[in-house]
């Protein structure tokens, strides 16, 4: 019953997704905790299943967001830093990365502290570079350009170095293990399959 | 001998008694004056919203004008409490948009404000005038668009550090091109770009506008303008204070700042270009009021800047301005009352500036009218403390935060029980302490001999046990707000001071040592309190009742239990039985 109650804290749909969510646990046990929890994808791949070395724990999705007093060493709510100051002073150093296009002469420098989301940020770079627009197409929005039709493929350097596409993870997670960006034209952005058209929730494959 | 004044005599007197306080006791002393001033009552300030129902409120009083609200308790401010826990304003809306057709003011501290809300009340009260939003959430750019669309004498909108969902910077014009009635204008906490010609054009038709603070996304650039449109300004918040280093840029500005003759107050300050500083020297030697804590400058600018300042009254500033910079402050700003200096790096664990309790107390040495003290430093002594209450009884706010939890004195390596002991003895008006650093419960009783006049006290990591907690609810009359995390208190001094309860707002404590039977036994004893148990592990019911809650929220109310706690929150009951809350 207290589960209905949680819905409150939502508040906007009536759907209790919590409910369908896939649990280890015999039927009728409770959902207690993130004990019982199937894993996401990116966490068994911090298993080590031959990687070297530790991923950053910020990538093992959000159940690990929760804040507890242990986690890192860090107090919940110590010291006493109002979350707009801390906001506001994180943002002031930026983040700053290069933006480059293919066929622009010269690199853009972004910082992604000023966007919260994928559409913010794509439309930020719409305004850097004249040399393509969003347009949608099919639903999904792509950066073109308008004379000759030429797609842009948004791409990034991850912390570790590798050049992945932009768009699939949360977008705190992007910024926050994004490089650089790089804007390939379609051609040369071959062995990137197109993002399928509907978004499923996390699962492992 | 019986007499009476006709009722229009002593409404007239009333007109003139502003204070709740004196209000309150004007309506105690007979039924005909009770009636008298709740008519002519115009003004209301509830310091806990679920102290009182919108609904006793509006019986009591029926022609109220202006209204002050507050919801969440302060630890909200540091995460402490989880999210959906309450605070919403909604139905107080509802109940006043039919009983106060007049309505004029409403301010908001740590409410849950929803634009459907927002919109009720651009549309209910005819003369509306003030809204005053301080650490808000729940709202987006939608709601502020209904406000100023709809509210044709709007004098203030003031968003204060608010949560705002920023949709777009649009909303800014929706003010409609007839309005001129704006006298504050706070949209720092927004993030979008609103359109600048919309706020010039805003700024330049208002000329009663006396408070503007704008938002980070405003350049530089821009601020010229706008001054100029507004050469009466008494308080400023620029945007961002970065450009390229243009010297035509720096002259304008320098000579729009000129223009201002009446500032008193300057805050915003964002990613601050040093280069730029001078502009704002026409106006130093007027200001009363600077807010430097978001501004990334090291001690020589800040020093600098200060020094120019003589009239200084309150500073805000980051602990880059050291040891050095808070030096050349007690030197030259001797009107100083009010210090706040806030952590650059609070969660590095190393020291980065240059900043110790020294600073403090060539402050407390330098600013005879220092007294409202904010101060984050990692390290601390008693003789500092000593000292600093010394040099400074007139302190009425003194809040240190030594950034590590637990921190000894770091010469002789006690607690710091004699130190925050000679701020409490010395300084006898004192009325709000937040305590920090390693602490016995001898400085509980040191509070509670001597803190006659302390309305507010935080407690973090202190304390050995309940003999701290009784010192404290036992000794310090005029408590009315107290708020402890992390400390070994528990049930004793609860339930031996059930009674001191009544007469105070609020106790938060959490990760405390106080159990679950305790609470269900303060719920029985007490039908006059709310004993709310806040615990994110499921039901208190299913572990023994000497299990310690998580979190627990004691308030005084005629308002008799909630009816919208959410699902991690039990209130006692009256009666001792199955805790409301559970379905």
């Amino acid at each position: 019953m207290s589960s209905m109650n949680n819905l409150s804290e939502s508040g906007k749909s009536g759907m209790n997704l919590k409910e369908t969510e896939l649990t280890l646990g015999l039927p009728g046990e409770p959902r207690v905790g993130k004990a019982c929890m199937k894993r996401v994808f990116s966490e068994t791949v911090d298993l080590e299943l031959g990687n070297s070395g530790k991923k950053d724990s910020s990538g093992s999705g959000s159940s690990m967001k929760k804040e507890s007093a242990t986690s890192r060493g860090k107090l919940v709510g110590w010291p006493p830093v109002r979350a707009h100051r801390k906001n506001i002073m994180t943002v002031k150093s930026g983040k700053y990365v290069k933006v480059g296009v293919d066929g622009a002469p010269y690199l853009r420098k972004v910082d992604l502290e000023l966007y919260n989301s994928y559409e913010q940020f794509l439309s930020a770079l719409e305004g850097l570079f004249t040399c393509f627009k969003i347009r949608t197409v099919l639903d999904e929005k792509k950066l073109m350009d308008p004379v000759n039709g030429v797609e842009y493929v948004p791409t990034y350097e991850d912390k570790d170095g590798d050049w992945m596409l932009v768009g699939d993870v949360p977008w705190k997670m992007f910024a926050e293990s994004c490089k650089r960006v790089r804007l390939m034209t379609r051609s040369e952005a071959i062995g990137l399959a197109p993002r399928p058209e509907t978004k499923c929730s996390s699962s492992s494959s | 001998m019986a007499y009476s004044f006709p009722e229009e005599v002593l409404e007239y007197v009333f007109s003139f008694i502003n204070s709740d306080k004196d209000r309150n006791a004007v309506s105690l002393v007979c039924k005909s004056w009770y009636e008298i001033e709740r008519w002519c009552r115009r003004r209301i300030f509830i310091g806990n919203c679920y102290a009182v129902t919108p609904g006793i409120m509006v019986r009591r009083f029926p022609e109220i004008r202006s209204v002050e609200i507050k919801g969440k308790p302060h630890f909200a401010d540091f995460n402490l409490v989880p999210e959906g826990w309450g605070g919403y304003v909604y139905p107080w809306v509802v109940a006043m948009s039919r009983a106060y057709p007049w309505l004029e003011e409403i301010r908001l501290k740590r409410m849950v404000v929803s634009d459907e809300c927002l919109e009720l009340i651009s549309k209910s009260f005819k003369n509306f005038k003030v809204l005053v939003m301080s650490s808000c959430e729940g709202f987006s750019t939608d709601g502020l668009a209904s406000i100023v669309a709809n509210c044709r004498n709007l004098k203030e909108l003031d968003l204060r550090e608010s949560e705002v969902e920023d949709l777009s910077g649009h909303w800014l014009s929706h003010f409609p091109d007839t309005c001129t009635s704006l006298v504050s204008l706070n949209i720092a906490c927004l993030a979008s770009e609103v359109s600048f010609s919309a706020l010039e054009r805003l700024v330049s038709r208002c000329p009663n506008l006396k408070s503007l603070q704008l938002n980070r996304a405003v350049p530089l650039e821009k601020l010229p303008n706008l001054l100029r449109g507004a050469p009466q300004l008494v308080e400023l918040g620029t945007g961002a204070y970065s450009a390229e280093l243009r010297p035509e840029l720096l002259s304008n500005l320098f000579d729009a700042f000129t223009v201002c003759k009446e500032l008193k107050g300057l805050s915003g300050f964002w990613d601050v270009v040093p280069a730029y500083l001078p502009a704002i020297y026409p106006v130093c030697n007027g200001l009363t009021s600077l807010n430097l804590s978001y501004a990334t400058i090291q001690s020589p600018d800040i020093s600098k800047l200060i020094s120019q300042c003589q009239n200084l009254e309150r500073l805000w500033v980051l602990d880059y301005i050291e040891d050095s910079g808070l030096d050349i402050l007690a030197t030259c700003c001797k009107n100083l009352e009010e210090l706040r200096v806030f952590p650059s790096d609070p969660y590095g664990v190393e020291q980065n500036v240059a900043l110790t309790e020294q600073g403090l107390v060539s402050v407390s040495e330098g600013c005879p009218k220092l007294q409202s003290v904010l101060y984050f430093c990692r390290r601390m002594s008693n003789a500092a403390l000593v000292t600093i209450a010394r040099n400074r009884p007139n302190l009425i706010r003194f809040r240190l935060c030594i950034i590590e939890a637990r921190a000894t004195d770091y010469l002789t390596l006690e607690p710091l029980d004699a130190g925050f002991g000679a701020i409490v003895e010395n300084c006898r008006e004192l009325r709000r302490l937040s305590l920090s650093g390693l602490l016995t419960d001898r400085v509980f009783e040191y509070i509670g001999k001597h803190a006659k006049k302390l309305e507010m006290l935080s407690i973090a990591f202190a304390g050995d046990g309940d003999l701290g907690l009784h010192h404290v609810l036992s000794g310090c009359e005029s408590l009315r707000k107290l708020e402890i995390r992390d400390s070994p208190f528990g049930d004793k001094a609860l339930l031996a001071n059930a009674a001191k309860l009544e007469t105070m707002r609020s106790l938060w404590m959490s990760s405390c040592s106080v159990s679950y039977g305790a609470c269900k036994l303060l719920g029985q004893r007490l039908p006059r309190l709310n004993v709310e148990v806040i615990d994110e592990r499921g039901t208190p019911e299913s572990r023994p009742e000497s299990c310690p809650i998580e979190k627990l929220y004691i308030y005084r109310t005629v308002a008799g239990p909630r009816f919208d706690t959410p699902g991690f929150i039990w209130t006692m009951d009256e009666e001792g039985n199955t805790p409301l809350g559970i379905a």
